[in-house]
C-alpha cells in the first residue's frame, strides 16, 4: 500500500473506515523483542498462528510458520503457547 | 392493558414488547429480577430473544456490543459494580454508536458495600457518550424503555441509553402501570436500521485505532450526538403521546417535567423517584400559600441545559437534592446546573443538597429542612450564599475527629 489511506479519511458514524486502512500502521517498529522460530523443532501445530492478537503469525507456502515482523510487536504469546517450545525471543538491536 | 406491576416487572414486560434479538445477561442485585422475569419469559416461549447467560458484566455488555454491531437489537440491565465492570465496552459502544439500550436499577458503589440504592453509579458513566433517563415512577420506568430504544436507535444518534430506575425504591415497588404490548408499540418503535453493520460480505472496520489526527473529531462526532439527543427525545415523547395518551415533559422536549413551578419562588430540582415525596411537601406549602415548586429533569445527558435555563429563570432561590456527590466537589447535577444557569446570566442562588445516599430515606422532614433554609437565600446574590454542598442529614456524632471544618 503505497498512499496512505488516512490522509482523506472521513469520520462517518461509528468510526467505521475502509477495511483494511490499519495495514498502513506498521507495528512492528513497537517490538523490542522479536520472536524466532526452530524450524527444526516446529511441529506446525499451528497454535503460535491461533494465538496471535495481531494475525502476524502465518503459515507460508512452504509449508512453515513465519512472523510478519512488520505487524508483530513482541508480545511473545507465541513462544509462551508453543507447545514444543520452538520459539524463543531475543533482543532487538536498536 | 392496566396491569399491577413491580418496577423490574414493568421493564421486563416493556422489553419484551420492544423484543430486542440477543440479551446477554448477568445477575447483580437490585437489578437481578429484570433480567430473571427476561428469563422466563424466553423460557415460557413469550420471548424469542437469543438469551445468553454470561459470566460477567464485561462480558454482558461485550456480548450486547457485538450484537449490536452485527445489526441486532439488544437488550441488559445491571447497576453499582456491575456497571463500573461494563464501564469499558460502554465507553467503546459509543464511540462505535452502537445503540445499547441498559435498564438500571440505580445502586450505591462499594465501599463500604450497600446494595441500596443512590445515583453515584449512573453519575459516574456520565462523560461517556451514554443518554441517561430517570424515572420517577414504574410507569415511566416502563416507558421510558421504549424511548430509549427509539432515539437510541435513531440513525442520526446511533448511542447506547441507560434507561434508569431507582433500585428497590421503584424495582420492588407494585403500581399501577398502563402496559403496553408488542403490538402496541410496533407503531411507535421502528424496526432497528443500523447505519453499519459487521457483514463479510460488505466488511467495515468498528472501532479500530484512531491517530491523533482523526481521534478527536470521531469523539467531537459523538458529542454532537448526544446534543442532537434533545430534539429526538422531544420528538420521541410527542409521538409517545399521541400513541398511548401519556405525557413526559412534552412542553420542555420531554427533558424536564415541572410541578406547580411556574409561579414558584423557591424551585426544588431533582431525578427520580424522591420527586414523589417532593411533590406531597409541595402541596404542603401551596396549602399554606407559599410558592414552592419542583423541576423533575427526566435526562441528566445530553444535559437540558436551555429548558432548565426557561423553567427556572424566574425563580428566587434553587435546591438541587441529589443522590449523587463528585468526592471533592459538590454533587454532578447542581455542578452541571450552576454552570448552565450562571454562563446564561441568570443569578439565582442554588443550594445543593446531597441526600438519600444508599438507600437513606429522604424524609418530609428533610425536604421541608431543605425549602426553609433555600426561603433564606431568596433573592440573593449567589456570590453571598454559602457554595459549599450540605449534606442533609450528616450524621456529625458517627464521625471521626479528624474532619476539617
Amino acid at each position: 500500500m503505497t498512499k496512505d489511506p488516512y490522509e482523506d479519511l472521513k469520520i462517518s458514524t461509528g468510526a467505521v473506515t475502509d477495511p483494511k486502512t490499519t495495514l498502513v500502521n506498521k507495528t512492528g517498529s513497537w517490538r523490542s523483542e522479536r520472536p524466532v522460530i526452530d524450524h527444526e523443532k516446529c511441529v506446525m501445530c499451528g497454535k503460535c498462528e491461533t494465538f496471535c492478537p495481531d494475525m502476524a503469525v502465518k503459515e507460508t507456502d512452504e509449508g512453515k510458520v513465519e512472523v510478519d515482523l512488520e505487524y508483530c510487536k513482541g508480545c511473545a504469546i507465541c513462544a509462551e503457547e508453543c507447545p514444543v517450545n520452538a520459539i524463543v525471543m531475543e533482543k532487538e538491536e536498536k | 392493558m392496566e396491569k399491577m406491576l413491580t418496577g423490574y416487572d414493568a421493564v421486563a414486560e416493556a422489553v419484551k414488547a420492544c423484543n430486542p434479538d440477543v440479551i446477554p445477561a448477568y445477575p447483580i442485585t437490585p437489578q437481578t429480577d429484570i433480567v430473571e422475569k427476561i428469563s422466563e419469559m424466553v423460557a415460557d416461549g413469550e420471548l424469542t430473544s437469543e438469551y445468553v447467560r454470561v459470566d460477567s458484566e464485561f462480558n454482558a455488555a461485550s456480548t450486547a456490543l457485538g450484537a449490536s454491531a452485527a445489526g441486532a437489537r439488544i437488550f441488559t440491565a445491571t447497576c453499582s459494580q456491575g456497571l463500573k465492570l461494563m464501564s469499558e465496552p460502554l465507553f467503546s459502544a459509543s464511540g462505535m454508536r452502537l445503540p445499547l439500550v441498559l435498564g438500571i436499577a440505580n445502586r450505591s458503589l462499594s465501599a463500604p458495600l450497600s446494595i441500596w440504592g443512590d445515583h453515584t453509579d449512573t453519575f459516574a458513566e456520565r462523560d461517556g457518550g451514554m443518554i441517561q433517563f430517570y424515572a420517577e415512577d414504574v410507569q415511566e420506568a416502563m416507558d421510558n424503555i421504549a424511548l430509549a430504544y427509539r432515539v437510541a436507535e435513531d440513525k442520526e444518534i446511533s448511542l447506547p441509553a441507560l434507561s434508569c430506575l431507582d433500585g428497590f425504591i421503584l424495582t420492588h415497588v407494585q403500581e399501577k402501570v398502563d402496559a403496553f404490548t408488542e403490538k402496541e408499540i410496533k407503531e411507535f418503535l421502528p424496526e432497528r436500521d443500523p447505519v453499519h453493520t459487521l457483514d463479510p460480505s460488505d466488511p467495515t472496520t468498528m472501532g479500530a485505532y484512531a491517530r491523533p489526527e482523526h481521534w478527536t473529531e470521531t469523539r467531537y462526532e459523538v458529542h454532537k450526538a448526544v446534543k442532537r439527543a434533545k430534539d429526538k427525545i422531544g420528538e420521541a415523547v410527542e409521538d409517545f403521546a399521541d400513541i398511548f395518551d401519556r405525557e413526559y415533559g412534552l412542553e420542555h422536549s420531554g427533558l424536564v417535567e415541572t410541578y406547580r413551578s411556574e409561579d414558584a419562588d423557591v424551585i426544588i430540582v431533582a431525578l427520580g423517584s424522591v420527586c414523589g415525596t417532593i411533590r406531597y411537601v409541595i402541596d404542603e406549602y401551596r396549602d399554606k400559600g407559599e410558592k414552592v415548586g419542583l423541576v423533575r429533569p427526566r435526562v441528566y445527558r445530553p444535559f437540558p441545559k436551555e429548558e432548565l435555563n426557561k423553567v427556572l429563570e424566574d425563580a428566587e432561590a434553587i435546591a438541587v437534592m441529589e443522590k449523587d456527590v463528585s468526592l471533592g466537589y459538590q454533587g454532578g447535577l447542581a455542578i452541571d446546573l450552576k454552570s448552565s444557569l450562571y454562563s446564561n446570566g441568570t443569578m439565582i442562588p442554588v443550594l445543593n443538597y446531597i441526600v438519600g445516599l444508599a438507600g437513606r430515606d429522604v424524609t418530609k422532614d428533610n425536604i421541608r429542612k431543605v425549602v426553609e433554609e433555600t426561603k433564606d437565600v431568596r433573592g440573593k446574590d449567589p456570590r453571598d450564599v454559602e457554595e459549599e454542598e450540605r449534606w442533609e442529614p450528616l450524621r456529625d456524632e458517627l464521625l471521626s475527629g479528624d474532619k476539617d471544618d
